[in-house]
């Protein structure tokens, strides 16, 4: 193993307050802001309060959230078993799944709006106005980051074997997928899952553009009027989405721990 | 203990694109059986066995299973229980759940189906490994997990894709003999894949030769060593020589002596394929080959000798004999009166 010298350490040392003061910074002075009482002086937890007490802010959170939920049961009901249909039963798809799935990347998100704005007459007609319907779109538009999660998982197991084994043992192909494809993909499920979330609340072109309400709507809309609670409601999302990210961090760190203990001591005996 | 089905494979034709893999094989296995299909890398052999367990579709043929044509019926409705040849145990489950697995693909209660894997983990000698995971194990143990796990669920047939090939050499002839064993002891019907022919003839009732999608023979392992029927099973079941020969009235005359041509025999010139272990070679200061060299093999070595026309001939002794040879040695080659197939000389 590779010894560190002091002035490594003392240079690694820097890095991390340098980095840590570039990225804590920001969050700093926005905590600062929306707990600063702007009229009186002083601290107050105003503009916290609002994130709850404003209807309209109250409702758009909701609203996101619900997004963010439905956007990920969606995503992730059609993209897994279509990802593993394609490479157990039709590999010469893959690479043109591979390709409708990163599209959305190319595409700038205003001309999805004019695209799919004959689209969503037929959505609205008949699912109605609800902003939830942006489900749909939101699905499209975080499927290149879930594809390359998931990919990255499946391609981490021998799917084929494991399929065929579970069959061969009487498992139809739902309990396949269910009990014995998920859970050794579960890492790149959740890093989709997580990741489609942080997309879907960092959304605000496509929402506004549609006219709905949702938080990164209405925070620009209350930037307006009220700078403080619309900075705490992004320091809010910002906060949320770190603590999802140490979350995936966490589980997908444990997994990893594991395997590199089993792999350190493997049995011995034939 | 499972009572064994007989296994029919009916004129098996499959096709990928213009390449087939299969081509009108046709196999018979009586209840109970052992049999092993082998043949080199693409001569079908895999593919069949895919057919019959239902993950692979044929071209055309059937496949029947204790008298009943099974071609339509979905993998998981065929109750067979195989062993694949990369590790196939669940990662996620411990040693004891994946042997579970497919009883509770069955609907048994939970204490049957612990109980019965338990007992199929005593019979592969794992139990003391019941709480682990596939990564704590070892190939050889994993691919003893993987069988138990087959024959958990009593399979009406057993199949085997080349099982032991990802195994080190020693650990492969211990769960070959184990693989024998339990197959004699629930009586299970078995299709046993492999490439490697020392396997196929030590664990087979049956042993068939496959080569471009075609069934070249299927004999009992000793018969099929003493009597190939085609060039093709005499070269690849054993290392064989080929030496200038005459046949004429069943006899082929060859290094000057005749020995009886087996069946399949051509008439006239050709090439004798001649076992290594059927060659004999005697120190001789008048003889007309010479060794050219000695292969050390352990108990066995393997003795090269130069014929008069140049060619050379390998002949199989036990070690203690063969160091009395030394390349340049002068010698005079013979052959043991067994049969030798006579075939065709192309290069003629």
């Amino acid at each position: 193993m590779r010894r560190r010298t002091l002035g490594g350490k003392v240079f690694r040392a820097m890095l991390w307050v340098a980095f840590g003061l570039f990225f804590l910074f920001p969050l700093y002075a926005m905590a600062d802001f929306s707990t600063r009482n702007l009229i009186a002086g002083g601290r107050t937890m105003q503009a916290w309060q609002n994130l709850i007490a404003d209807e309209a802010l109250y409702q758009s959170i909701v609203i996101s959230l619900l997004l963010a939920g439905f956007t990920v049961v969606a995503m992730l009901l059609v993209l897994v078993p279509t990802m593993i249909w394609v490479r157990l039963r039709t590999p010469w798809a893959k690479g043109m799944v591979e390709f409708l799935c990163l599209l959305p990347l190319t595409i700038p998100a205003l001309v999805i709006v004019v695209g799919l704005r004959n689209v969503y007459l037929w959505v609205t007609y008949f699912l109605g106005e609800s902003a939830l319907t942006l489900t749909f779109v939101y699905v499209v538009l975080v499927l290149p980051f879930a594809y390359r999660a998931i990919d990255a998982a499946l391609a981490a197991i021998d799917l084929k074997t494991l399929a065929e084994a579970a069959r061969s043992l009487g498992a139809g192909w739902a309990t396949t997928i269910l009990r014995v494809v998920v859970p050794n993909i579960w890492s790149g499920i959740l890093s989709a899952a997580f990741i489609s979330i942080a997309v879907v609340l960092g959304e605000y072109t496509i929402a506004s553009l549609s006219g709905y309400q949702t938080l990164q709507v209405q925070i620009v809309q209350i930037g307006k009027t009220d700078g403080p609670t619309s900075v705490a409601a992004s320091l809010a999302v910002l906060l949320f989405g770190f603590v999802l990210l140490l979350v995936l961090s966490l589980l997908t760190r444990g997994r990893r721990r594991a395997t590199v203990e089993n792999v350190v001591q493997p049995g011995v005996a034939a | 203990m499972t009572t064994g089905v007989a296994v029919e494979l009916n004129e098996l034709t499959r096709l990928y694109g213009s390449v087939k893999a299969l081509d009108g094989l046709s196999l018979h296995i009586e209840p109970g059986e052992l049999v092993a299909l082998l043949g080199p890398s693409g001569c079908g052999k895999t593919t069949a066995l895919r057919i019959l367990a239902g993950l692979d579709e044929a071209t055309s043929g059937t496949v029947s299973v204790g008298g009943k044509d099974v071609s339509n019926v979905p993998a998981n409705k065929r109750d067979m229980g195989m062993v694949f040849q990369a590790y196939s145990l669940f990662p996620h489950l411990t040693v004891l759940d994946n042997v579970a697995f497919g009883l509770k693909m069955r609907g048994k209660a939970k204490s049957e189906r612990m109980s019965q894997a338990a007992d199929m983990l005593d019979l592969v000698g794992l139990s003391a490994h019941k709480h682990k995971y596939a990564s704590e194990l070892s190939g050889g143990q994993q691919q003893r997990v993987a069988l138990a796990r087959a024959l958990a669920i009593q399979p009406r047939v057993l199949l085997l894709d080349e099982p032991l090939s990802a195994l080190d050499a020693k650990v492969r002839a211990q769960l070959r003999d184990e693989i024998r064993r339990v197959q004699l002891e629930v009586g299970t019907t078995t299709l046993f894949v492999t490439h490697d022919q020392e396997e196929a003839l030590a664990v087979a009732d049956r042993v068939g030769v496959m080569s471009q999608g075609r069934l070249e023979q299927l004999a009992a392992p000793a018969d099929l060593y003493a009597n190939p029927a085609t060039p093709f099973v005499a070269e690849f079941v054993g290392l064989n020589n080929k030496v200038p020969a005459q046949v004429s009235g069943g006899q082929a005359h060859l290094l000057g002596t005749s020995v009886p041509a087996l069946e399949g025999s051509i008439a006239g010139p050709g090439l004798a394929m001649v076992r290594p272990e059927s060659v004999t070679i005697v120190a001789d200061s008048a003889g007309t080959s010479t060794i050219s060299s000695v292969a050390f093999l352990g108990p066995i070595s393997r003795v090269y000798a130069a014929l008069a026309d140049g060619s050379v001939i390998s002949a199989q002794m036990a070690s203690s004999q063969a160091k009395a040879f030394s390349p340049g040695d002068p010698v005079t080659v013979g052959v043991e009166p067994t049969g030798v197939l006579v075939v065709k000389d192309d290069a003629a």
